[in-house]
Parts: structure tokens; sequence; C-alpha cells
């Protein structure tokens, strides 16, 4: 059954919630359509898990509503799970039963799934060699898998999987990406939740932003990343000159070590790498002015901004408005 | 929307995977050896000392028929001597010596004690982490997060706890019944016991004392210590729902089963604690007329006492388990 685009699977309105006293989520309002991967990006504490929580029912809201399909997940969770996949942090199984007895169980906590429904579950994640096996001698890579499989036995509308990629290899990342892009093709809607920028650039279509309980930003992905500056970072045979080049363009800022924060890994290999803030476009044109000046360019590399600048700019943006 | 029956076959299958009935039958198969070999240097010594006890039964059917002809002996004692003189009478007459056991009257007497101590801990290797073991290993994110309402996943797990419950007391006498019935015979389900004895006061009210055979006996005694086991079963479900940790709901328990046992040996003078539920575990101190750990306690007080502890804690564990937040 393919669902009709931009039909509504997962309606969060103005939810919040307060443990004791402390308020710890504030009125966060997100939609999720059908066929798509939906990106919840926060860092570690910013209420994700307790969010994801609130979606499956693990935790009551203090306020507002969660709907999946129209059906409402705290007043009658019976109904509204059953369109519901989900892995919320690690993929807990029962360690002293095997992987297909493990299925079984929750295939029999809903309707009408049958041996024939959990063979296809367990071939779609590629279990079939180990599905007998006592689930306490997998790996963390095929606890993975079989938490996927778990979540797929009801054929659900929305897979909500928390921090999926944590402990796969990148082999294992990428073939999850994949994996996930072929769900949504055939009209699941995903949520993923990641406190890593680039991973949900490179997954998801539409991505809330939540920081401190709020959401302070939800929207197409490269349009909120294009809000935040990009660097462009220039490696050339000398320094010096090339500093003193750019100074004369008032177009072009030239960012010290301590403002950005670009990501180590990037820095280290571009060593001596002088970072620049200016309009991506006119990169060519400086290549062409060093050579003319007879500056040797080694490597030009533009930077995506990382999330913490993603935040920096929504929130300034935020207090400006 | 699961139906309850797949949700009790999965809770169900869980404990056996996790072999915990294994284990308390592999305990039994330990144990019941060793008492049944106690029993049967008891009856050895017994033997060495009477060695006529054909002689010494005839003696005492003959003596207690002569105090029933006594007008001395006040009548309520009189019905005891003739449950008594019966009872002896059987014993010449089926060429039973009371002195050495059989299968069911060790079975009995294994019962009787086993009530206050062994069948709770047996019990508590079950129960205690029915529901802490789901939190603590992380499984409850998703058995909580199936289309399934809160009740009905704890309402199987109940369910699964009687049924493991009534298995335990089944297996503890069956295994009693069949080890110590190698040693001492499988006959005795046909002897009579006598029941029936109330205390008024400090004396013995006797009016109600009848015959009844082992066997009924047996079944008595295995009413009231499953009654008195799914007491304890209930309240450590309680203490699994409330405390994440398996070995402090585990702990928790076993500290207030074994205070009931030291309790019942030094409140006779504190009155109030016969509230308390562990003095009450030991239900089949009624049956033979034995004192209860303090006046005023009854097999109906007792039962009633019991009954209110285990509604109370599953009020409190339906009400907590179905609104609490999943938090780790």
């Amino acid at each position: 059954m393919k669902l009709v685009r931009d039909e509504v699977v997962l309606s969060v309105e103005r939810v919040s919630k307060s443990i004791g006293r402390k308020p710890i989520i504030h009125d966060i309002t997100f939609d999720v359509r059908a066929g798509e991967i939906f990106g919840f990006l926060g860092p570690n504490g910013s209420g994700k898990t307790t969010t994801i929580r609130m979606l499956v029912d693990l935790i009551k809201p203090s306020g507002g509503r969660i709907t999946v399909c129209g059906e409402d997940v705290n007043r009658a969770p019976e109904r509204a799970l059953m369109h519901v996949g989900c892995i919320v942090e690690n993929p807990e199984m029962y360690g002293y039963m095997t992987g297909w007895e493990n299925l079984a169980h929750f295939a029999r906590m809903q309707r009408d799934i049958t041996d024939a429904r959990i063979a296809e579950v367990v071939e779609i994640v590629g279990m079939d060699a180990r599905i007998h096996d006592k689930v306490k001698t997998y790996s963390l890579g095929m606890r993975q898998r079989l938490g996927i499989a778990q979540a797929l036995l009801g054929a659900p509308k929305l897979l909500i999987l928390d921090e999926p990629t944590n402990g796969l290899d990148p082999k294992g990342i990428k073939e999850l990406r994949t994996f996930i892009r072929e769900l949504a093709d055939s009209g699941m809607s995903v949520f993923v939740s990641s406190h890593l920028l680039s991973e949900i650039q490179l997954m998801c279509d539409r991505v809330a932003i939540i920081s401190k309980g709020r959401v302070i930003a939800v929207g197409k992905v490269e349009e909120l990343v294009s809000q935040a500056e990009t660097y462009t970072l220039w490696q050339v045979d000398d320094p010096d000159r090339a500093i003193a080049l750019f100074a004369q363009d008032a177009g072009v800022r030239i960012v010290g070590e301590s403002e950005h924060r670009i990501d180590e890994a990037l820095i280290a290999s571009l060593p001596g790498a002088i970072v620049t803030a200016m309009d991506p476009s006119g990169a060519s044109g400086w290549v062409e002015r060093f050579v003319a000046a007879g500056i040797g360019v080694q490597a030009v590399h533009r930077a995506a901004p990382s999330l913490e600048e993603l935040f920096l700019k929504l929130t300034e943006g935020e207090k400006v408005g | 929307m699961a139906n309850q029956l797949a949700l009790i076959q999965n809770e169900t299958l869980k404990v056996w995977k996790k072999k915990r009935f294994a284990v308390v039958v592999l305990i039994l198969l330990v144990l019941v050896p060793v008492f049944v070999y106690a029993q049967m240097k008891i009856a050895q010594n017994n033997q060495d000392k009477f060695v006529d006890w054909r002689a010494e039964l005839r003696q005492r059917i003959i003596d207690n028929t002569n105090a029933l002809s006594s007008d001395r002996v006040p009548e309520e004692w009189k019905k005891w001597r003739v449950a008594l003189v019966q009872q002896l009478q059987y014993d010449l007459d089926h060429d039973v010596n009371p002195n050495t056991p059989n299968a069911v009257t060790f079975t009995n007497s294994f019962l009787r004690n086993a009530v206050g101590m062994f069948i709770p801990l047996m019990v508590l290797a079950i129960a205690s982490d029915l529901v802490s073991s789901e939190r603590s290993t992380g499984t409850i994110k998703m058995l909580l997060t199936r289309p399934v309402r809160r009740w009905r996943i704890l309402l199987s797990k109940l369910i699964t706890l009687t049924l493991y419950v009534s298995l335990i007391i089944v297996a503890t006498a069956a295994v009693s019944y069949l080890v110590s019935g190698l040693v001492f015979g499988y006959e005795g389900w046909r002897e009579p016991v006598f029941v029936g004895f109330r205390l008024a006061g400090s004396d013995i009210d006797t009016a109600d004392v009848h015959a009844i055979t082992q066997g009924a006996f047996m079944l008595m005694l295995m009413g009231l210590v499953w009654f008195s086991a799914m007491v304890v079963a209930i309240l450590a479900f309680m203490v699994s729902v409330l405390v994440r940790s398996t070995a402090a709901s585990l702990v928790t328990m076993m500290a207030a089963v074994i205070s009931g046992a030291i309790l019942s040996n030094m409140a006779s003078s504190w009155k109030s604690a016969k509230y308390l539920f562990n003095v009450n575990l030991d239900l089949t101190v009624y049956l033979q007329g034995s004192p209860p750990p303090i006046d005023g306690m009854t097999l109906g007080f007792s039962l009633a006492v019991l009954g209110v502890w285990a509604i109370a804690a599953l009020v409190v564990s339906f009400a907590v388990f179905t609104k609490q937040d999943i938090l780790n």
C-alpha cells in the first residue's frame, strides 16, 4: 500500500514535558510526512531521547499531543503504535533466546504476523545465517540488524531510529544509509535522530533541530545549512603573501583559529591552511590571482559549518527576530 | 491488540528459557535427598528405642479406652481421645508403624516445614526479576513500544507468575514424594490424620476434630502453601515493578520473609505485629492445633491479612506500571 506523499504520518503538537518541577521539553511542534526521512538533530542532552520516548509512549508528555496516522499515542497506544516500528537507544533483545525466538516473541504482540513475514524481515536485514543463534553471541552490528528486523515486522508506516549509526563501522553506516533510503522510497517514513550534522545531511530530506529542549528550526536540510557560513580553506606555498592579498579584499574575512569550529580531522589533513569566510563562487577567481602573483595553490577546500555553528547562527537569528 | 494468551505464552517462554524453573527443580533434587536421609536416621533411632511397636500401640489403645470410661476426663477431651484411639487402631489393623514415615507423611511434613522459608525463596527466584529484569536489560523499551496496553502486559506476567508458583508447589510435593518413596515406600495415602483442632484461649477446642486421609491432608496443605506462596510472589512482583535492580528486589523480599520468621519467635507480646504479612505466612500451623505466633491469630485472620496485603500490592503494581515514565 503506497501512501500519498505529503500525508502527515507523525504529528507532534505543542508537546512539553517536565520531570519533577524541571521543564525538560518546551512546547515542541513538527510533522513527519509519508515517505520522507526526517532528521532529528541535537547535541547530547538536548532532549532528543526524551522526545523520542514520548513518541512511542515510554514517557507521557506533560502537555500537547502526539498522533501517528491520526491516533493519539498516549490515549490509544494500542492503535497508534501499530503503525510504528522503533529502536530506542540500543536494540536490546533477550540474550538467552535466539534471534528467531526474539522476533517470534515480538510478532506475537501484534496481529497477523506469520512465520513467513518473520522469514521475510530476516532476509531483508540479511541475517539468515545466524538467526537461530542465541542473541548474546551477536555483535553490536548484528543486534542492530535484529532490532531493525523487529521494527519492520508489522510493516510500519513510521520507523523511528535513535542514533542508528552508533557503534557501526563506516561500511555499516553506508549500508544503513542506503537501506533507510530504500525504505523511504517504498513509502515508509523514517525518523532518525543524530548529534552529527554530516550524518543528517547525508541521510535526511527534512530536519528538526533541537537545543535545550526547544525545536529551534524545522525545514529542508540544505536550506537550514545554507543559513550558516561555510568556510573556504586555502593551502598555499606562501601563506604570508596570500594573507596579505586576502586582506585587501573586503569580501574576504580571515578566520582565526579560535573563531571557527571546523572538524579537527579536516584541519589535520590541511596543515597550515588559511581559513577564510568568502563567497564560495569567488574561489576560482582567487586561484587565478594567486597563480598570477606566483603563489602556488596546493589545495582549496570548502568546509561545511559544524552543528555548533549552525546552532549559533539559528539561535542568533532567534534573538534578533 | 494481540490476544492475551499470546502474551502469556511470551512470558511463560521467557521464564522457561531463562531456566529459572530448572534451577528450582535442581535445588529440590539436591535438597530433598538430604532431608530424606535425615528422616531415615530419625526413624532408625526410633526403631532401636521401641523394639516391639505393636505391643506399644496396643498398650496406648488400652490406656486411652480406659480413660474414656472415666468420669474425671472432661467431655471435649474424650472426643480427642476417641479420635486418637481410632488412629492407633487403624495403624494396628493396617500394620503401620506410626514411627516409620512413608512417602506421604514425609511429603506432608516437608510441605509444613517448607512453607515459611524454602517455598518463598523458590518463588522469589522467579518473581523477583519478572519485571525488573526487563528494565535492567533495557528490553522493556521494546516490550512497551508494541501496540499492547501496559496493563495487559503486566497481567500476562502476573498470570505467568501464578502458573509457575503452582508448578513449584506441585514440583516440591512430587519430588519429595518420589524421592522419599525410594526409601520409605510409596504407601500411606489412606492413613488417617486428625484435623479440626482449634485454640480457644489457652485450651485446645477439640469439638470439630475428625480424621481425614493423609492424601486429603496433602491437598489441604498444598492449598494453604499455594496461598501463602502466591502472597509472597505478588509482593515480590510489586517490588520488582518498583525497583529496577533484580538484586535489590530479591534482597528486599528475602529480608521481609526472614524477618517474619524471626518476629514469629519473639513478637508474642507485640500484638499489632499480627497485621504484618510475614508473620502470617505459615498457614499450616492452624491445621493441627499448634499455637500461632501471636495470640488471637486464626486461619481466617491470617488468610484475610495476607489477602489484603496481596490486593494492595496488586493495586500498587498496576498503578505504577501503567503510569510510570521509562526514563532508562
